[in-house]
């Protein structure tokens, strides 16, 4: 990054430091902590089926889900909240991540699909007779760990780049943004692709040798999820709390005059991006062993509008804020859709009004923070 | 057969019955006419014998024969003893000989047994007595078929056919077929005659045959002679070229049909967004609503003035852009309008509204699609080619867009409140300080754009299902027209609609209609980069 002159050394003032996250708010990470690892864990595993404080397979995974839609949340809070770039197309990179760890997945079904062949059941149903060059060595774990952070972090680098370079900003690069995850589930619903066109991938049998439905590998999951999810929420805070966050404020703020005091946006907004694209892409990873299917539909633009809600109803800018929002929603959305299907979308519909209205600050500026 | 088997046909044929009665009569009266040697050849003969008996009822010309050779190939032609030959249609049965029906049935029938040579000369000599009908799509439907599969026997019927035939369609089809049958005889002038008159059409199907005759199996031309396939090789290329242009015309066409389509629904857009930097994303769902608008006055109409349903447009046109416009401005006092400046909070609560209008859609009509019926005057099309038919619901919509464009023109341009709204468009504050009440005119252009939305519903509802997600399928594409016109000038809108029409069914043709869609996707990010203002942008302080 070109800094054409020092500005005066800003003091890293107790401002910034106590304004994000007061002593009760670690508190309350604690909790969160000793919940995710020692509550939820002892009551799934050790405390018998029937018994009052049981906790069921189903709300295991429900909140396994949930924390990885936090973790987009918070990804989405970097990008619009503290940089103020409304990305439309982070259902992608979610999504994008979530494949690549499917493909670690279909490759460990081995023999065991329908029709009992080492290639995927939609290939076969293709007629394939061998992986396509991009299934190389997927069936290594680390490999395709490693592309759930390359591939879309490649994409936002590429994309961003080229983005940024020529200044597209505001509601014109959220339009592209979303024109490019329309593109991508287009190119994702056909079948000669090789990800299983509609169905995308299910029917997982193992990960890393483990069966995946079995208790000890959920909970296994959930509580690398609820650990990834407390490692971003600090990551992220280290970040917006550096001078290098402060900078992304200030882009947010007025871009104009961040240029005019010698920085170059450019590489600020990408590395934001690019960050916030890899943190979707394991957030994606760690979702599908979980849920257990990825397909197109989650690269759809209804679904990347949708984590700016969660977000904007946790309130943007407060990285706690959008983790709230996410729950939130995402709670009311699984309740809702099952006791009244048919309002769902009224529902979210008006959240979507409302909160831009009237609730700028999101549930997170209830608390009536001054700052 | 045995009795068991021919309960079981007779029961299915007992379907028929109805409509099979008419013609059983038919039959009684002009039965006598036909030559007693043949029925007797066809019933009893051998397979020699059968075909010839074929060709002498197809030479006959009688309007019987057909009857009968088709009641043979329906396997409803039956035998009792060495004599009686019999046609019967469930459960009524006919003598051939005499059409005088017979009562009771017979006890032992016997099938006459059409082997599958008898069922292609079956085949080809009823098509070729369908020829003489006369009745012209009974003529097309035969020369189709002949076309399909035909032997040399059917070869002076279709000379017999072509002499009289006056269609130009149904003789084009038969000299086509006359053609291929020639290519497949032996004569070297004949073939070379069928060539040149194959080059002179412009069919796929020519094309096809032509091909045939320059195959190769193993390195060695199928076609033994040089000046046959030298010959061919020259009809192709003419028929190639012909094929290319009817090709390219087509796609011309349907490319301008989409950038019509396109141009309908991104130029309301184009105004919303245009004047006041406002992302309105529930702009799909305000051309559904328009579609759906349609959709009720065109119920309206077939339930109480079924006699005037060809004229629902009329009243459906102005209805879709007065309750599109409607809704438009209640979103615009309600929502938009708290949220101005904000375009990025503006952006999440459109799409928020959109969700809304889609389940308020659903609600009140239902999840499933509805069928809106074109007015007579809108179906079918013309023919400009042999392979290049142009519908009338298309060309109207064509002619419909043309003429919203203009109005909107004339209004931009001609009228105060156009003067306002370009205005308002270059410089808010400007405008404000010289008296022009801009919250007036932010609520009027947007009650305009949403309203053209209606139009574009209106219009979509004419070629394709209306469904709650209608909207949803354009609001991508119609943001990447605007983006791509640039905002404030209609003309930009104009020209990225029908390029990206154009553009998109050129690469559909090429790569298929999803990678065209994604290379159109692609091609406009990357555009982006070189003229983030679009193609044609006003020099304003707000670009």
């Amino acid at each position: 990054m070109t800094v054409a002159f020092m500005p005066l050394a800003a003091p890293i003032d107790d401002f910034a430091l106590a304004r994000l996250w007061s002593g009760r708010m670690w508190g309350f990470l604690g909790i969160a902590a000793l919940v995710i690892f020692v509550l939820v864990p002892v009551c799934n595993l050790m405390v018998p089926d029937g018994n009052a404080f049981h906790i069921s397979e189903y709300t295991v995974t429900l909140a396994g889900k949930i924390m990885c839609y936090a973790i987009v949340a918070l990804a989405m809070d970097l990008i619009w909240g503290y940089t103020g770039i409304l990305s439309l197309g982070h259902g992608l990179f979610f999504a994008l991540g979530g494949y690549a760890m499917g493909m670690y997945l279909m490759r460990s079904i081995g023999l065991d699909g329908v029709y009992k062949s080492p290639l995927p059941d939609f290939m076969v149903f293709l007629d394939w007779k061998s992986y396509p060059w991009y299934w190389k060595f997927t069936q290594n774990f680390w490999y395709c760990a490693m592309l759930v952070v390359l591939v879309p972090g490649l994409l936002a680098l590429v994309f961003g780049f080229f983005a940024f370079r020529s200044r597209i900003k505001g509601v014109y690069f959220s339009i592209i943004t979303q024109a490019l995850t329309y593109a991508f589930m287009l190119l994702f619903f056909r079948n000669d692709t090789g990800f299983g066109g509609n169905n995308g991938f299910t029917d997982f049998k193992r990960i890393l040798g483990y069966p995946i439905t079995a208790s000890e590998t959920r909970m296994a999951l959930f509580m690398l999820t609820g650990a990834v999810l407390i490692g971003f929420l600090l990551l992220g805070r280290y970040i917006v709390m550096s001078k290098l966050g402060r900078v992304l404020t200030a882009i947010r703020d007025a871009e104009t005059r961040v240029m005019f005091s010698g920085y170059n946006p450019v590489y600020f907004k990408l590395f934001i991006w690019t960050l916030s694209a890899v943190i979707c892409g394991i957030a994606g990873a760690l979702y599908v062993p979980q849920v257990g299917i990825i397909n197109p539909s989650e690269m759809s633009p209804a679904n990347s509008i949708e984590i700016a809600i969660w977000t904007a109803v946790g309130g943007r800018g407060t990285l706690i804020g959008p983790v709230i929002g996410a729950a939130t929603v995402n709670l009311g959305k699984s309740w809702f859709t099952q006791a009244f299907p048919e309002y769902w979308l009224y529902l979210l519909g008006l959240l979507f009004i409302l909160v831009t209205l009237y609730l700028p600050r999101g549930i997170a500026g209830l608390w009536g923070k001054k700052g | 057969m045995g009795k068991g088997g021919r309960q079981r046909v007779c029961k299915m044929r007992s379907a028929l019955l109805l409509a099979v009665a008419c013609s059983v009569s038919y039959f009684i009266s002009a039965a006598l006419a036909l030559p007693a040697p043949a029925i007797k050849d066809l019933a009893f003969g051998e397979s020699d014998e059968k075909i010839h008996a074929i060709g002498t009822l197809v030479g006959s010309g009688e309007p019987a024969a057909l009857l009968f050779l088709q009641s043979l190939l329906d396997g409803e032609v039956q035998t009792s003893g060495e004599a009686i030959v019999l046609v019967v249609k469930g459960d009524t049965a006919v003598d051939a000989y005499t059409g005088k029906v017979v009562t009771p049935l017979p006890e032992a029938l016997d099938d006459v047994v059409v082997n599958n040579r008898m069922r292609l000369e079956l085949t080809t000599a009823i098509a070729a007595l369908k020829l003489s009908s006369p009745d012209r799509a009974v003529r097309l439907a035969a020369a189709r078929d002949l076309q399909n599969n035909s032997g040399d026997a059917a070869l002076p019927a279709i000379d017999a056919a072509l002499a009289k035939e006056t269609d130009p369609e149904v003789k084009g089809l038969l000299a086509l077929t006359k053609a291929s049958i020639d290519l497949r005889g032996g004569d070297k002038d004949k073939k070379l005659a069928a060539i040149r008159a194959l080059g002179l059409s412009d069919t796929g199907a020519t094309k096809t045959l032509l091909v045939l005759v320059l195959e190769r199996k193993g390195g060695v031309y199928v076609e033994p002679d040089a000046q046959v396939r030298a010959e061919a090789q020259k009809s192709l290329a003419a028929v190639d070229k012909r094929l290319f242009i009817g090709d390219i015309a087509a796609r011309i066409f349907s490319g301008i049909s989409l950038g019509t389509i396109l141009l309908l629904a991104a130029l309301g857009l184009a105004i919303t967004y245009g004047l006041m930097g406002v992302i309105n994303m529930a702009h799909g769902e305000l051309i559904m609503i328009g579609a759906y608008a349609t959709y009720v006055v065109q119920s309206l109409f077939r339930q109480h003035a079924p006699a005037a349903f060809d004229f629902y447009p009329l009243v459906a046109v102005p209805v879709a852009f007065a309750i599109s416009a409607g809704v438009g401005v209640v979103l615009e006092r309600t929502v938009i309008r708290h949220l101005y400046g904000r375009p990025l909070e503006t952006l999440l609560a459109t799409w928020g509204l959109s969700l809304i209008l889609i389940q308020g859609v659903r609600t009140i009509f239902g999840a499933q699609n509805v069928q809106v019926e074109n007015p007579s005057w809108m179906s079918g099309g013309f023919e400009i080619m042999t392979n290049v038919v142009l519908p009338w619901s298309r060309v109207v919509i064509i002619a419909f867009a043309a003429s919203v464009l203009l109005a909107v023109w004339l209004m931009l341009t001609r009228t105060r409140l156009g003067l306002y709204v370009r205005a308002v468009t270059q410089n808010r504050s400007m405008a404000s300080a010289l008296g022009v009440r801009t919250p007036k005119i932010d609520m009027m252009a947007f009650g305009l754009g949403s309203g053209i939305a209606g139009l574009a519903g209106c219009a979509l509802s004419q070629i394709g299902n209306v469904g709650p997600d209608l909207g949803q399928s354009y609001i991508v594409d119609s943001f990447m027209v605007v983006v791509l016109g640039g905002v404030g000038q209609l003309a930009g809108t104009v020209y990225a609609a029908l390029g990206l029409g154009v553009m998109n069914k050129f690469l559909e043709a090429w790569q298929g209609a999803v990678l065209a869609k994604i290379m159109i996707l692609v091609f406009i990010i990357v555009f982006i980069q070189k003229r983030p203002q679009g193609l044609f942008a006003l020099k304003g302080r707000a670009a």
